[in-house]
Parts: C-alpha cells; structure tokens; sequence
C-alpha cells in the first residue's frame, strides 16, 4: 500500500463518481419510496377485515425471514419466467424499494402500537375517526416514534445496496471492484469504499437528528 | 432438482451456519469487552472502541468480505474463502453485539455497583454476579436478533467464491432454467434458521425467568 494507489483511484475518479451516483440514487429512490410504501402498509395491519390482516402479516414476516440477495434473485432471475422483465438497476430498484417496504411498515406499526390508548380514545371522544384521526392524531406521533428506526433502516438500505453489484449494477462497490481488477490496489480501494459508505451513514445519522430534534420542537 | 442439487443446498447450509456461528461465537465476548471499554470510559481506547464501531456498522458486508479476501495478500497474508468469511462476519458481529451491550450497560442500575463495592466484592465477582446476569437478560432479544441478521448477510460469502444456500440456489435456476422453485427451496431452509433462533431465544427467555422467580 502506497500512495500511488490513491493515485489509482483519483485517475479512476469518473467511475468512481458513477457508482456514487448510483448508489446515491438508489438508496434516494428507494429510501422515500420504502418510507411512503410502509406507511400505506401500516393500517392494513389493524385493519378489521381478517383476511387482509393475515395476508400483510405474511408478507412482512416473510420479508423479515428471506436474505436480501435471495429476493433480488427472486426479481432478476425469478420474474421473467412470468413475462415481467426489468433491467439490471431497475430490478435492484424494485427488491430495494419492496423488501425495505416491508421492514419500514413493521417498524410503523411497533410504533403505533406504541401509542398509548388514552390518546386514541381522547382522540375519538374529540369525533376524530377514520382516515382523520390518522392524519392528525396518529400521524404525527407514530412519525416521531418512528423516526430513529427510520434512521437504522436507512442505513440497512446503504449496506444492502452493495449486494446489487453482484447483478452488475454499477455501484460503489462494484465500481471499486472494477478498479482494483485492473490495477491490483485491492486493500486500498475497498478501505475507500468503505470510507464512502461510512460518511453516507454518517449524513443520514446527521439528518435523522436534525429531523428528529425538529420534530421535539414542534411537538413540545 | 436432482440428487446433487439437493446436496448443494445442504452444503450451502452447512457454510451459512458454519460461517454464522463462527461469527456469534467470536462475537458475543468481544462485543463485550468492546462495550465494557466504553461504559467504563477507558481513556483512548472507549473512543477507539467508538470509531470502531461506527465505521463497521456502515460498511457493507460484501465490501468488507472483499476487503478482507482480496486486500490482505498485498500485505503477504493469503487467507482460504472460509477463513476470510469468518473474519470478516466476526468483526461485523462484534461492532454489532457491542452497541446491544452497551445499551444494556447503560440501562443498569449503577448504584447496585457500588453498592457490591462497599460489600467488598471484587471487580470479577461483581462483573460475573451482579452486572452481568442483568445485563445478560436485557441483551438476548438485541443479540438474537443480530444473529437472524447474519443469517440474513451471510449470502456475501458468495462473492469470494464460496457455496451458501442463495448461490446454491441460483446455481440451480441457473442450469435449470427454472429460478423459482430453488429460490424457494432455499427460502425455505432460511425461514427455518429463523424460527430455529426465534425459538432459542424463548427457550433462553423462559429459562431466565424460572431462574428468577422467588423461592
């Protein structure tokens, strides 16, 4: 290890700079994306209808047992076979944004259940029912309870972002990986992409806590 | 699937479970020592500790396997794909189990500590007797479920090389040309690890709380 290796990959900076790219779109897209789906998901699991009930519970739990590549497996090679094709990045989109779907509705409803019952029943005393009382009685304190698991998940979603260069997307790793198979600078370019992805956890660290301390003050 | 096919799968499971344990095992003790160095604010190497944590935490399990299998022989050390592996799921078990303790650590009762001190007990047997049966309790469903969590990560393996139950299976598809029912084979035998660590984790809670109750 020397520092022409960081020479290396300063010369490389243009693939670098797309498997940034790439990697900052896709946890983008699919962080936003996994958040709206979640809370969509979420009242379907107190829903009174027994069968919808059941059937979210079993796709959650069922997303909760399978390993991430396995589900983009299951997309890229699996849906074909049904006439559904997709690319390489659009098929790693969809397992991200459907696979943290469910892991954000789970982490919505623990923190709807963690609201105490007196407030709903205030709520409702008040005529708030339905699609009301979520907006402006739920709403409000499940996203605050919610926020530093959001936090976590997101960073899942960074770290799992890495599995989709093994169907050739071209993200940071893969793009590092790249890098060091032609110059033979292996320790060095992945300790540099391990920086990369420290300081994106690092941000989404930092805007948690902004959101967070935003939400206190709004609330209190 | 055939007869081979079959038997890859239970190779597969044989290296994400050999690959895992080895991890939970290295894991859990060093995720200690790690916590215990910053719950006692050991100068220089809590932060350590601290950085530590935090960049392992961040870093994905298929760039630090990769960091690990083909970084390290440009410093002559040339370690086998297994080997690796572990080395690099320990270090992520470790950065993980380490904020679990910690949070215990930082729910217990300092007081009881120094009330074991003016007791006379000494630093081991107030570790072993009074912190760490309570810490203990408190950790086991974080701990479990940073286990499902390898179990969940263990697919990285796959990129240096070695056979685990989402490659066997992709193999399969792979020749077949019939991706799915592999897949869900090996789906399967991931729900079953699963359930096998939820059920260790009520069997442990359970013997615990009999443990517990008063005479």
């Amino acid at each position: 290890m020397n520092l022409s290796d960081f020479q290396i990959i300063y010369d490389e900076r243009d693939s670098v700079i797309t498997g940034i790219q790439t990697t900052l779109s896709l946890v983008l897209v699919s962080g936003l994306a996994s958040v709206l789906f979640g809370l969509i998901l979420t009242p379907l699991f107190f829903s009174k209808v027994g069968w919808v009930r059941g059937s979210i519970e079993w796709l959650c739990s069922a997303m909760r047992c399978s390993p991430f590549l396995l589900f983009v497996y299951v997309i890229y090679f699996g849906l074909p076979s049904y006439g559904i094709n997709f690319d390489k990045y659009t098929s790693g989109l969809v397992a991200m944004i459907v696979y943290h779907s469910a892991y954000m509705a789970i982490i919505f409803r623990s923190a709807w259940v963690d609201i105490p019952a007196e407030i709903l029943e205030a709520g409702t005393a008040y005529g708030f029912r339905g699609a009301t009382l979520i907006r402006r009685i739920i709403g409000p304190l499940l996203l605050m309870r919610a926020i530093p698991m959001v936090g976590n998940q997101w960073i899942q979603i960074v770290k799992d972002s890495a599995y989709l260069g093994i169907i050739s997307v071209f993200d940071i790793t893969a793009a590092f990986n790249s890098i060091q198979s032609i110059y033979f600078n292996p320790f060095v370019c992945f300790i540099v992409a391990g920086l990369l992805y420290w300081v994106f956890c690092l941000l989404i660290e930092l805007i948690v806590n902004l959101v967070a301390r935003y939400a206190r003050e709004r609330i209190a | 699937m055939n007869f081979y096919d079959y038997l890859s799968f239970v190779y597969g499971a044989v290296s994400t479970i050999g690959v895992s344990f080895i991890a939970i095992i290295v894991g859990i003790p060093l995720g200690l020592g790690l916590a215990l160095l910053r719950w006692a604010k050991v100068p220089l190497l809590g932060k350590c500790a601290y950085v530590y944590v935090s960049l392992v935490r961040s870093c994905p399990a298929v760039t630090l396997i990769m960091l690990i299998y083909f970084g390290l022989p440009q410093f002559e050390i040339s370690l086998s794909p297994l080997v690796a592996a572990m080395i690099s799921f320990s270090i992520t078990a470790t950065a993980f189990n380490c904020e679990i303790w910690r949070s215990a650590l930082l729910s217990f009762d300092r007081s009881q500590y120094e009330a074991a001190q003016a007791f006379g007990m000494n630093r081991w047997i107030r570790f072993r007797y009074v912190l760490l049966p309570q810490v203990w309790r408190s950790s086991i469903p974080g701990l479990i479920n940073e286990m499902t969590l390898l179990v969940k990560n263990s697919p990285a393996i796959s990129v240096i090389g070695l056979l685990d139950i989402t490659r066997a299976a992709q193999r399969i598809g792979a020749r077949t040309y019939e991706p799915i029912p592999p897949l869900l084979v090996g789906f399967a035998i991931y729900i079953v690890i699963v359930m096998l660590l939820i059920k260790l984790q009520k069997h442990l809670e359970v013997r615990i709380r009999s443990a517990q109750e008063p005479l």
